[in-house]
């Protein structure tokens, strides 16, 4: 076998700390190297063209280029090999880059290190065979799971597109976090307005199916193919009969049940409509919180109802969706603010979250968008926002800023005056962050405009007195400590994955990082697609974000989608597994431990064999391990090329130690 | 710290591969001795793997892939753990100590975390010093057998 090796300067990045041309020197030497040398940028025009014309020259079987991470130019330059005209599979990549000249300065100790690596790839490479993919059908249907701002565009930009989208919700409306927002920064347009005639088009759409008050159990296949299985949870109203007339909500004696649409800032109905623009807009009763189910008295809402859509017996219902691709828009949650104990969320009435003083700004609110405090129902005249709680603080493990705060804090302190004129609001800052477009603009104007007095500090305390709040913190920029007397303090939460996220990812295959936030496929140049086929990401789910981000990434979720579906007909990757029908012995341990089912018994003349079903599988390689005989081998990966890779290292050591 | 050892690595592409590249991207620095071999999934290790490096002279052998639950292939990682932790057992019996062998659990976005395994790994190995080699003659391997079970 005729190999080429081909060792990448990238620029510095690697010559800085490699000896690029001693490693082809010596990697020339290597028996099943015909040509080795060093380039400047492997993967640019030019370089590419290099590695075809040396191919090509040489009537070279195969190439390594030791660059950057294979999870990086892998596919790069698998296309540059096919463009010479060798089968793609006949590549290996050496990565002497993040694992190596990135990692140490030692010029010597790097390039023996960059040395083994290419001869492990060529061990590899020598071992390597032509593989070819298959083809098969997709279901051009598109699965998106959650209903906030995210999961309605991409749901209806898929749905404009000409898919057919099936539409999971986990509450019982869609809209997400906004919809629970007044107003929206830098614009202070009312977010139910925008978001509203959104929700409508769901309702409305013919391309959308959706499920409210439902969640996703389990999820198989693969891309282009994969089976859901949703659970619709029980609302105790069947959705197909109720109007939304809301006769049941005024009767229900059952007054004072949590309200979660609305933070838990004021009480609903057992049974309810979370608000007045929910879509979709069918009652539900909040089983927690009935009469009926606790005591088994009450039943009023059922004699009411005018088209008896009331059932008390209802069970949670499975349905199975086939569909192709999966976008995931789950959003996000507030991170645990009563960890702050200093500041006496949960303890103190009038300490309040952001999303919950959104509440009370709001017309749809508890209160009808007038602020009172919790405690008292009073007018406050005296805010204070304290920002960064839950963001940007390692000492309650989280270290990042939520990006979002600081800009609806200026915004939640312009519509304090506008609500109540002779007010004060307070902002304790660490920095203001506020780079999107007219962004430091509208933090200016709740300053300048609005008169909201910024303190940059942390506070340290938060203490009741005289029926207000001393908030004591320090004020960085005189260098003095400060004390204001609050009637009102909002602390603006970070952000964190959802509750469950984790769990949803795991149904998903996909990564997740510390906080619960979904991993892109690249942080930069992947940043909707994630590591599994066919599953996207959009909006806050994959890390904190506003509302044009997260929208705009719904768009390009749906983009993705639209692009994946374009074709018929998907290709398979080949890398996967394959049966030595000789060694065989047919039990199906193999099977057993695939997480696929893609290995199904066959008949070779009267013996039971296993056989691989290409195209479901998906090249994880527990079979092969599994294998007692050694007879299903994945390929790309078989037994001996991985052998191969250690021997060429350890033989390499022995030689040194001889030598 | 002294002359390098020789420590393979066995790493699954999805997860701890990306770590020690997202470790890469930040410039966290490690040490030289590891060598990485690319996996698709720790599940793909059979743990023959371990005991053929080792026997065949490395130093010391690491595994890494997704942590638990969080597999690409849904459960792969849960199929290595049973095994891995059969091979660290069975180390002893054939003479090596156990603390050449190690396996974990790094994620895409844990670059520093797999500086950390690097670091402690390299550090352990080199505690521990170079490997005796199998094989040299018949009675040597004996003799050496002999004396991890006296």
């Amino acid at each position: 076998m005729k190999i080429g090796v081909f060792i990448c300067h990238c620029g510095s990045n690697i010559a800085g700390t490699v000896d690029v041309a001693k490693v082809a020197e010596m990697a020339k030497s290597l028996p099943e190297v015909a040509f080795a040398s060093d380039t400047m940028y492997a993967c640019s025009e030019p370089g590419q063209e290099g590695i075809i014309g040396a191919i090509k020259e040489m009537g070279l079987d195969g190439a390594v280029v030791a660059s950057c991470t294979p999870r990086m130019h892998g596919p790069t330059f698998m296309r540059t090999v096919a463009r010479a005209g060798l089968n793609p599979y006949m590549f290996e990549m050496a990565n002497i880059r993040e694992h190596v000249s990135w990692i140490g300065k030692d010029k010597e100790a790097n390039t023996a290190k960059a040395l083994d690596l290419v001869r492990m790839a060529v061990a590899k490479l020598a071992r390597n065979k032509p593989l070819f993919a298959k083809s098969f059908a997709i279901n051009k249907r598109v699965l998106v799971l959650g209903g906030g701002v995210a999961g309605i565009q991409a749901a209806l930009d898929c749905a404009d597109g000409g898919l057919e989208v099936v539409l999971v919700e986990k509450t019982t409306t869609i809209g997400g976090k906004m919809a629970k927002l007044d107003k929206t920064f830098p614009t202070v347009d009312c977010s139910c307005c925008i978001l509203g005639p959104k929700m409508v088009d769901v309702a409305q759409h013919p391309n959308i199916t959706l499920y409210a008050s439902a969640e996703v159990d389990e999820v198989n296949g693969y891309v282009g193919n994969f089976q859901v299985k949703v659970r619709k949870k029980p609302t105790y109203v069947d959705w197909k009969l109720c109007t939304g007339c809301g006769a049941c909500l005024e009767k229900c004696p059952s007054k004072k049940s949590p309200d979660l649409f609305n933070e838990l800032v004021g009480t609903t109905t057992a049974i309810n409509i979370p608000f007045p623009q929910a879509i979709p807009k069918k009652a539900s009763i909040d089983a927690g919180s009935c009469i009926k189910f606790k005591t088994g008295k009450c039943g009023i809402c059922a004699k009411v109802c005018p088209v008896k859509a009331i059932n008390y017996e209802m069970e949670p219902e499975i349905v199975t969706e086939e569909v192709g691709a999966v976008i995931a828009a789950t959003g996000y949650d507030l991170m645990d603010w009563t960890v702050y104990e200093q500041y006496g969320g949960g303890r103190y009435k009038d300490v309040i979250t952001s999303l919950q003083y959104e509440r009370l700004l709001s017309a749809s609110g508890p209160t009808g968008g007038h602020i009172k405090r919790p405690s008292d129902g009073k007018e406050p005249k005296t805010v204070v926002f304290i920002q960064c709680v839950g963001s940007r603080d390692k000492s309650v493990g989280r270290p990042y800023c939520s990006g979002f705060c600081c800009m609806y804090t200026a915004k939640q302190a312009i519509l304090t005056k506008d609500h109540i004129p002779d007010s004060e609001s307070y902002v304790f800052y660490m920095d203001i962050r506020a780079p999107g477009k007219m962004y430091d603009e509208f933090t200016r104007r709740a300053m300048e405009e609005y008169g909201a007095k910024y303190v940059r500090g942390r506070v340290s305390m938060v203490y009741p007195s005289g029926g207000r709040y001393v908030v004591r913190g320090v004020d960085t920029l005189a260098g003095t400590q400060v004390e204001v007397e609050a009637d009102l303090v909002v602390l603006a939460v970070g952000a964190e994955g959802a509750t469950g996220a984790a769990h949803l990812a795991e149904k998903l295959r996909i990564s997740y990082d510390a906080y619960g936030f979904y991993m892109e496929s690249h942080p930069k140049l992947k940043p909707v697609e994630t590591n599994t086929a066919g599953v996207y990401v959009a909006g806050c789910v994959q890390g904190p974000k506003d509302i044009p981000t997260s929208v705009a990434q719904g768009s390009a979720a749906a983009a993705k989608v639209l692009a994946l579906f374009s074709k018929d007909q998907l290709q398979s990757d080949p890398q996967v597994s394959s049966v030595d029908l000789k060694r065989c012995v047919g039990c199906m341990k193999c099977a057993m431990t695939c997480p696929f089912g893609a290995i199904k018994e066959q008949e070779v003349r009267g013996e039971i064999k296993a056989q691989v079903i290409e195209t479901m599988c998906q090249g994880c390689g527990l079979c092969t391990a599994t294998c007692p005989q050694g007879a299903i081998q994945l390929q790309h990966f078989t037994d001996n090329q991985i052998l191969a890779e250690v021997n060429a290292l350890l033989a390499s050591e022995l030689e040194e130690t001889q030598g | 710290m002294s002359k390098e050892l020789r420590i393979i690595g066995f790493l699954c592409n999805w997860c701890s591969y990306g770590g020690a590249d997202t470790a890469g991207v930040g410039r966290f620095t490690q040490p030289t001795d590891l060598r990485i071999v690319r996996l698709p999934c720790s599940g793909r290790i059979d743990p023959l793997f371990v005991l053929k490096t080792l026997t065949g002279g490395a130093d010391g052998v690491l595994v890494s892939g997704c942590h638990p639950r969080d597999c690409h292939y849904s459960e792969g990682n849960f199929y290595a753990r049973r095994r891995l932790e059969m091979v660290k057992r069975f180390l002893p019996v054939i003479g090596i100590d156990p603390g050449r062998f190690e396996y974990t659990w790094v994620s895409a976005s844990e670059g520093q975390r797999w500086q950390t395994v690097v670091r402690g790994f390299t550090e352990q190995i080199h505690a521990l010093g170079p490997i005796q080699r199998f094989g040299k003659d018949a009675a040597a391997t004996a003799a050496q057998l002999a004396a991890s079970h006296a």
